[in-house]
């Protein structure tokens, strides 16, 4: 119960920043589109299945638990943490591309953009950013639950934490599948 | 009808020392030697939510200190007008850390984070919180918090003045120490968070198993819809200062409007927070006069299932209102119009509340008693400020006294007024449970009616030189202000006094008082079955639970 | 901490497994279909279309890896109104953004 009540305040604290989306987005819907072809989708779309299959492995990992197989427990564990290192891989990638254009906040390039657009970047990295945090919080969080598995402190009889650490996990994913469409669907 | 597994619960706890003095950083365990202090770290490092309570008494209280200094510098500087006391720049840093202070180190926890940890437990019968540990946590973030507020005084370009509400434009331009004033914000806010989820869970799940949700007492219910907000509200408010954060250091432009961005945008989402985290001020302290009316009327509170739903209701509505704080920033007239209307709906269930108390007290058998006293003076003080509150809920009115003395005096008359009468009457009718010891009657009375009138005289005045246009936050005055600025300097003075005469006696009780009865009130909760001070580990077993928590039938109230 | 727990035999994974991969697999063809959306030019409309397709993919994360489905009606009822609490937020805000 203690996660789900955790959830609901990241829900909020991500809904605080939709909410700047929404009413931007609404403000400059040309510059928006503009701007979200600078985002390439090949990328965003790779962390969006990157992102479902880790969230797979995540349930099946706990399948594993629940049926007593330490080893496969273990297996798809360290799926779900290498898919996650895969996706911070990527955005990092992204985010390097973009700094090499100069498409980051406050910069010269950024300064000669339309308002709508700088604020689209800004939305983006606030976001992404915010995201990859707690990214990285899962994966460390996720690498303590192997730890405790193989140390024998998560079983069939007591698994609590790492369903919890499940929980936490399955939000992450969600956020990003709604981050995708907003930042990633570009339209002709 | 006294049970008797309660009086085992009484006759095992005599023989266990109190959770003040034992041993052990769960504050379990006895010492050979018997009354001597335990260490410091099996204070601050403990886990028992009695003594984690404790350590958010006496920081609240430090804190409250430390603003009510700031404050009194404020009033002294504008008693009379021109350049006197501080420059400018310094009079906005002190009323913008008086603010802070006052909000987030005193006013959100006091009556959650300290009577919440110390008495939820007690009053559902549990042993201890649902995350103890976590518990603590939440305690160290507080004071971490606090450690990077005060930081921020002496560091970086110097005390923040934008005022507490860090508005944008001027909080992401102006050179001081914005910044870390805002991270510590960051950190408090998930302290409260923390509190707020472990107090949940706790309800939840760690009720006796004989308590059904109608048997909770009003004080639980009362800090479990603050637990609510406190989980739902505080992330907008982590969110915003980010934002100004990322906008000093990085440039990020979301409410620079050369960037594209919109300030009011800020105002939107800082209120989304800060009008919900008024009603995580008020709820525990309407909670406390819930339970404190009944006892000293010896009659059940009238409307329990009214005064629930009335909390449940502040909280679901507290959370549609934000947009009466920005009736004069530029927002559209629609916004206006809904929002107005809506603040006139919160005022509802606060409403009901004062009458259900009012109406509990007829036909009562009333016990003039401190706690009651400072009950009384509760509802009185906030329902003038409340009655305030709706003449700055109406867009029309607000826009003559909109940031002028009268909304200062408004606020002041509903949190100090309201939530810290309330925690004053937690003090006197919880304190003697806490430590054992009994508080000198005449002396609490007298500090009392000081506090009550001085209170009244600093700050009515602000109600009559709002309404003339007298703007808030102003460091100079029109000479016309001067008489009414001048009683108001008195009053806070009167006020001081009240304070001190109140916080000396009831020290002196609780270190040199006579002996406090486990049940000196003639309560009928849960916590009044237990030892005064409680033993470390609250009950032996599960306590039955026999009636109602306001049944008095059976419990004599105790001759002075 | 969850009290309705199915049981923990091997049934449950030979269930459980196939099953988890169907849903991975729905929520990959969800995701090909928001890249579809992004084709074709339906102006306001795609965005919404892309928010809803998010939307479904959300709630079976939600209800099937997150077991929102097991969990007693409290949770779910938070879980909604948190949900309701940001649309209430963003709605509110927009009294005052559409119509200045």
């Amino acid at each position: 119960m203690g996660m789900w009540i955790f959830l609901y305040s990241e829900l909020i604290l991500f809904g605080g920043l939709f909410l700047l989306y929404a009413v931007y987005s609404n403000r400059y819907p040309r510059e928006f589109s503009m701007a979200a072809k600078n985002l390439s989708q090949l990328p965003g779309a790779l962390n969006t299945v990157v992102l479902l299959t880790s969230s797979l492995f995540m349930v099946l990992s706990t399948i594993g638990v629940r049926s007593d197989s330490r080893r496969d427990a273990l297996l798809y564990l360290g799926g779900t943490i290498i898919c996650a290192l895969i996706f911070l891989v990527i955005k990092g990638f992204e985010w390097h591309a973009k700094y090499e254009h100069g498409l980051i906040p406050n910069s010269a390039t950024m300064l000669e953009k339309p308002k709508g657009e700088m604020i689209f970047f800004s939305l983006y990295f606030i976001l992404t950013g915010l995201h990859s945090i707690h990214v990285l919080i899962g994966i460390f969080l996720l690498s303590l639950m192997a730890w405790w598995i193989h140390r024998g402190k998560l079983s069939k009889e007591n698994y609590v934490y790492l369903e919890n650490s499940g929980l936490y996990w399955h939000f992450v994913d969600l956020i990003w599948i709604y981050i995708f469409p907003l930042f990633y669907v570009v339209v002709p | 009808m006294e049970n008797h597994e309660n009086t085992d619960n009484l006759l095992q706890a005599r023989e266990q020392p109190s959770f003040l003095s034992s041993r052990g950083s769960d504050g379990s365990g006895n010492r050979p030697d018997g009354a001597a202090f335990p260490s410091l770290s099996s204070w601050l490092f403990s886990t028992d939510h009695k003594r984690i309570g404790i350590l958010y008494l006496v920081s609240i209280l430090s804190f409250f200190t430390i603003g009510v200094v700031l404050g009194l510098l404020l009033r002294l500087k504008l008693m009379t007008p021109g350049s006197n006391l501080m420059g400018p720049q310094t009079y906005n840093a002190v009323f913008t850390v008086h603010g802070v202070i006052m909000i987030f180190l005193v006013v959100i926890p006091s009556n959650s984070a300290s009577f919440g940890n110390i008495f939820l437990p007690m009053q559902i019968g549990a042993n201890d919180v649902f995350f103890p540990r976590l518990n603590l946590l939440s305690w160290w973030l507080y004071i971490s918090g606090a450690v990077l507020a005060v930081a921020s005084l002496f560091s970086g370009g110097g005390a923040p003045d934008t005022g507490w509400t860090f508005y944008v434009p001027f909080s992401t331009v102006t050179k001081t120490n914005v910044s870390l004033s805002v991270l510590a914000v960051f950190i408090l806010g998930f302290s409260s968070i923390l509190t707020g989820l472990n107090f949940i869970t706790s309800v939840h799940r760690l009720r006796a198993p004989e308590m059904s949700w109608q048997r909770v007492p009003l004080f639980t219910w009362s800090i479990y819809f603050t637990s609510w907000i406190q989980v739902l509200a505080t992330p907008i408010l982590a969110v915003t200062v980010l934002l100004v954060f990322l906008e000093r250091f990085l440039g990020f432009g979301l409410f620079d409007p050369a960037k594209g961005g919109d300030p009011i945008l800020y105002q939107h989402l800082f209120w989304i927070y800060s009008h919900p985290a008024v009603y995580i001020m008020i709820l525990p302290a309407m909670g406390i006069v819930s339970d404190i009316i009944p006892v000293f009327s010896r009659k059940p509170i009238f409307g329990y299932h009214f005064i629930v739903a009335s909390g449940f209701l502040i909280a679901f509505a507290g959370s549609l209102v934000w947009g009466h704080h920005m009736f004069v920033s530029g927002m559209s007239d629609a916004a206006v119009a809904v929002f107005s209307f809506l603040t006139f709906v919160v005022a509802i269930p606060s409403a009901i509340k004062v009458f259900n108390w009012i109406a509990t007290l007829y036909k009562g058998s009333i016990h003039i008693t401190p706690p009651f006293l400072y009950s009384l003076s509760f509802i009185f003080l906030f329902s003038l400020g409340g009655l305030c509150g709706l003449v700055i809920g109406s867009a029309g009115t607000d826009m003559h006294v909109h940031d002028t003395y009268f909304v200062v005096a408004h606020f002041h008359y509903v949190i100090f007024g309201g939530t810290m009468f309330g925690f004053f009457a937690g003090l006197h009718f919880w304190l003697p449970k806490i430590f054992g010891r009994m508080y000198s009657f005449p002396w609490a009375i007298r500090g009392w009616v000081l506090l009550t009138a001085g209170f009244n005289v600093l700050y009515f005045p602000m109600l009559v030189m709002g309404l003339q246009g007298m703007p808030r936050r102003y460091y100079d005055y029109l000479p016309h202000f001067q008489s009414l600025q001048m009683v108001s300097t008195v009053g806070s003075w009167i006020t001081v006094l009240g304070l001190l005469v109140m916080f000396v006696n009831l020290f002196h009780g609780m270190r040199k008082g006579e002996a406090a009865s486990e049940n000196p009130w003639g309560g009928a909760t849960l916590e009044w079955t237990i030892s005064s001070p409680p033993p470390s580990e609250n009950f032996a077993g599960p306590p039955s639970i026999t009636r109602d928590p306001y049944d008095f039938r059976g419990i004599q109230y105790p001759d002075a | 901490m969850t009290e309705t727990r199915t049981s923990n035999d091997p049934k449950v994974s030979a269930v459980l497994f196939p099953f988890s991969v169907g849903i991975w697999l729905f929520l990959l063809a969800l995701t090909g279909l928001t890249l579809l959306n992004s084709l074709f030019n339906l102006g306001r409309l795609n965005i919404w279309i892309a928010l809803s397709i998010s939307t479904c993919k959300a709630g079976l994360v939600a209800i099937f890896f997150m077991h929102l489905k097991d969990e007693p009606p409290f949770i779910q009822y938070v879980f909604l109104l948190s949900l309701a609490l940001v649309a209430i937020f963003v709605g509110f805000t927009f009294f005052d953004v559409w119509y200045r």
